[in-house]
């Protein structure tokens, strides 16, 4: 059957998750955009929500199963709040969830219910690498195997929290494929650069790390001796950034969709202008019409279809330009007072170009 | 819970479906392109025999909730039936497939507005063992979108109470059929106050070999040119007192129940629009993959954008288009069967439709090059074809300010 209606526990879980988005994230969101900073307070609020505990299963010291179509609906609804805040809080999951999805069962009883029971703190993975035409799949990042050893080197950026994480998984070409390798942090070789600044997102903490020759046990490879298929991993972090996406999109929308309601202009109100309720009536349209989109490859991946891969691809691809379209649309109906930091659109703005270049910093 | 399974009476639908759309629809579809006007009656007969036996197709399914084997009712999923259908149909040729035999906009018109009597009455024709044709008469040369500008009259005349209609009517799809072939009708939109405006309107249902009413001229257009598309004219076409569907009072107090009756069949009809857009737009990508796959381009899912060729990245984003669309109009009809009201989804995906099919037949022809632009393939009629959706049943634009003034709270008057 076809349904477009969550579940009752998906609604009480979406009701929670938007009222800090409203209440805490969204009132904090401009400041921490400013002194680059998310208050830890704020964020351990948002780890107590349970999103990331509640796809855990109980075994692991959780009290859920994962879902991809839940982390879908939260994790919109608390970016719609704030991007950057969204990303601090589910840093964690980062490192968990590949870990659930693709690592051995040692590896899941050595680190999930560790950090599951815990306060929030940052375990992070290391994906991202700074060249033009950056691709998951085809790292620059090596791991060769030497012995009872992997050897990993190479450099990364974006990567969240690197500084305080006691853990990481760095992704690494081992063999051609892209493989998960745990690493803890501090080992020799490692190299913690200066926090990057970027276009936005720059409340979120993200570093370069360089790894130079770093040595770790060949039982760190997650997934164990034989590895694990990368393709679900990539699906997922494609997944998390599209329903993010749809979360800063909405926000955009809805933002503009006020203020053309309350501007006046030439004796009536803009947004009683064609002009301007067009471009809002094809923002409402592109955000629900990709929500579909997102759902259901959310769906597949829960479901196991091997058309998952593809159809989160398709997914992304239309969320990140969704995003950008929408976002810049916020922008323009705004006129002058959109270019104005006091107004949350060109903040907005400038999230809306991540989703598509930055697959590696989210994951659900 | 959400879901994306397509249940199986739908799948075996399409099963069925398909073999229609590419032994009767495909062959033939260059033919009827060719020969305008000209009615696929093999298409037709076979659709009406099966249409009988099965019940498939009604335009408006009503049926009531089946029940499992525990006796729990089990989801309605009629009009989800139905716009797979129209997909299918009309990935197989959207023309012939507005040939099809069937109550049409005219039997969604009747039951939209009329009482249980009326739906009775005059949807038995459509099961019958000859095929018949329902259209519905709104626009007129000067009202096309502001239908409320619409200048045919009916006036009741007391002594044999009936109401007599006046008027000419252009763009009706399918309503030549509609009168001369078969036992069909055609919904006319009439003002029976024309100092009422939106109030005044109503349908009335003028029956096939009705004195009064002739069809005076078929338009030529740019595509689908299978289906008919008639002006009509009335000259003291009586029809009934009982053809009036809905009151016949026109209240004071600005009741437009009959203008809102044609709206309310729209958020019917418009996502089934958008069906069959999807499956002109879905005909073409698939021709298109097949093409370039023969010349040696496969598509490389997952790569970042920054690192694939043009046509990769057209193809990429045409994929979200149509299969965006797609789920909109499911969406839409979805809400449909469960009864929710869905005015907003029925045009997002009006809108998402007319426009992902006119962006997919252009596109695909640019990337064949001559090749595409040549009637050696059918993209180039499917290019023809694909424009009608983002017409009818609401341009567009008319679509885009219904979604506008949902989203915003606007009445009519305050977002004209």
């Amino acid at each position: 059957m076809y349904s477009f209606e969550p579940t009752d526990e998906q609604k009480m879980l979406i009701e929670t998750v938007a009222r800090y988005a409203q209440s805490n994230l969204r009132p904090a969101a401009h400041d921490a955009d400013e002194e680059c900073q998310i208050p830890l307070n704020l964020i351990k609020k948002g780890w107590e929500l349970g999103v990331l505990q509640a796809s855990i299963p109980e075994t692991y010291g959780g009290f859920g199963e994962h879902s991809s179509i839940t982390g879908v609906l939260a994790s919109e609804e608390m970016a719609w709040g704030d991007l950057a805040g969204t990303l601090a809080v589910m840093t964690p999951g980062l490192f968990a969830i590949p870990i659930l999805l693709s690592g051995s069962e040692e590896q899941k009883n050595d680190y999930l219910p560790h950090i599951v029971e815990g306060d929030w703190s940052p375990y992070t993975a290391a994906t991202i690498e700074q060249y033009y035409d950056y691709d998951p799949n085809q790292l620059r990042t090596t791991a060769v195997l030497d012995g009872d050893y992997f050897i990993i080197t190479g450099e990364k950026f974006y990567v969240p929290y690197a500084n305080e994480a006691k853990s990481m998984i760095v992704y690494a070409s081992f063999n051609g494929q892209t493989q998960g390798f745990i690493v803890q942090n501090g080992l020799l070789g490692i190299n913690i650069g200066e926090r990057q600044k970027l276009l936005g997102i720059n409340a979120f903490p993200v570093f370069p790390v360089k790894f130079s020759e770093v040595r770790i046990p060949s039982a760190n490879r997650l997934g164990g001796v034989n590895g694990h298929d990368f393709s679900l991993i990539l699906s997922s972090y494609w997944i998390a950034a599209s329903a993010m996406a749809l979360g800063v999109s909405k926000a955009a929308m809805e933002y503009a969709l006020e203020y053309a309601k309350d501007r006046d202009v030439f004796g009536i109100k803009v947004a009683q202008k064609q002009s301007i309720a067009f471009m809002l009536a094809e923002m409402a349209t592109e955000i629900e019409a990709i929500r579909t989109l997102v759902w259901e490859s959310a769906w597949m991946l829960d479901k196991g279809k091997k058309e998952a891969y593809k159809e989160a691809y398709l997914a992304f691809t239309g969320a990140a330009d969704m995003a950008m379209m929408v976002t810049d649309r916020a922008v323009q109906i705004l006129g002058g007072h959109g270019y104005i930091r006091e107004h949350p659109v060109e903040k907005w703005m400038r999230e809306g170009r991540s989703f598509s270049l930055l697959v590696g910093i989210s994951i659900i | 819970m959400i879901e994306f399974e397509e249940p199986k009476p739908i799948s075996q639908q399409s099963f069925v479906l398909k073999t229609v759309a590419e032994n009767m629809m495909r062959p033939v579809s260059r033919y009827f392109d060719e020969h305008e006007h000209e009615i696929p009656w093999d298409y037709i007969n076979f659709m009406h025999m099966a249409m009988r036996a099965t019940g498939a197709g009604s335009l408006a399914p009503k049926e009531a909730p089946k029940k499992d084997a525990e006796g729990k009712e089990r989801p309605r999923i009629g009009y989800q039936m139905l716009a797979f259908m129209l997909e299918m149909l009309s990935w197989g040729d959207v023309g012939i497939y507005l040939c099809t035999p069937g109550g049409g906009l005219g039997a969604a018109a009747v039951q939209a507005n009329g009482t249980p009597e009326q739906n009775a009455k005059f949807l038995a024709r459509f099961g019958e063992e000859k095929p018949a044709f329902g259209a519905m008469a709104m626009t007129e040369s000067q009202a096309g979108s502001d239908t409320s500008a619409i200048r045919t009259t009916a006036v009741l005349e007391k002594e044999n109470n009936q109401w007599v209609l006046n008027g000419e009517k252009i763009f009706v799809t399918g309503g030549q059929k509609s009168l001369l072939e078969g036992n069909g009708l055609i919904v006319v939109w009439a003002t029976i106050d024309p100092s009422a405006g939106r109030a005044g309107m109503r349908p009335f249902v003028v029956e096939s070999g009705t004195p009064g009413i002739k069809v005076t001229k078929l338009e030529h257009k740019m595509g689908i040119r299978a289906s008919d598309t008639a002006s009509l004219v009335l000259q003291d076409c009586r029809v009934p007192y009982e053809n009036i569907l809905g009151s016949p009072e026109v209240n004071q107090e600005k009741n437009t129940s009959g203008f809102k009756g044609a709206m309310a069949t729209f958020d019917a009809t418009r996502p089934l629009i958008g069906a069959t857009a999807v499956g002109v737009a879905r005909a073409t990508l698939e021709l298109l993959k097949e093409l370039l796959e023969k010349e040696g381009i496969t598509i490389r899912y997952g790569l970042p954008r920054q690192k694939l060729t043009s046509i990769e990245r057209d193809i990429i984003d045409m994929e979200v288009m149509l299969r965006s669309a797609w789920l909109l109009v499911i969406k839409a009809v979805w809400m449909a069967d469960n009864r929710k009201s869905n005015p907003l989804e029925a045009s997002m995906a009006k809108v998402r439709g007319g426009d992902v099919v006119t962006k997919i037949t252009q596109k695909a022809i640019e990337i064949m090059g001559p090749l595409g632009y040549s009637q050696d393939l059918l993209l180039e009629k499917w290019f023809r074809d694909a424009k009608i959706s983002d017409i009818y049943e609401g341009t567009g634009q008319i679509n885009r300010l219904i979604v506008a003034r949902n989203i915003l709270g606007y009445s009519g008057r305050e977002l004209r």
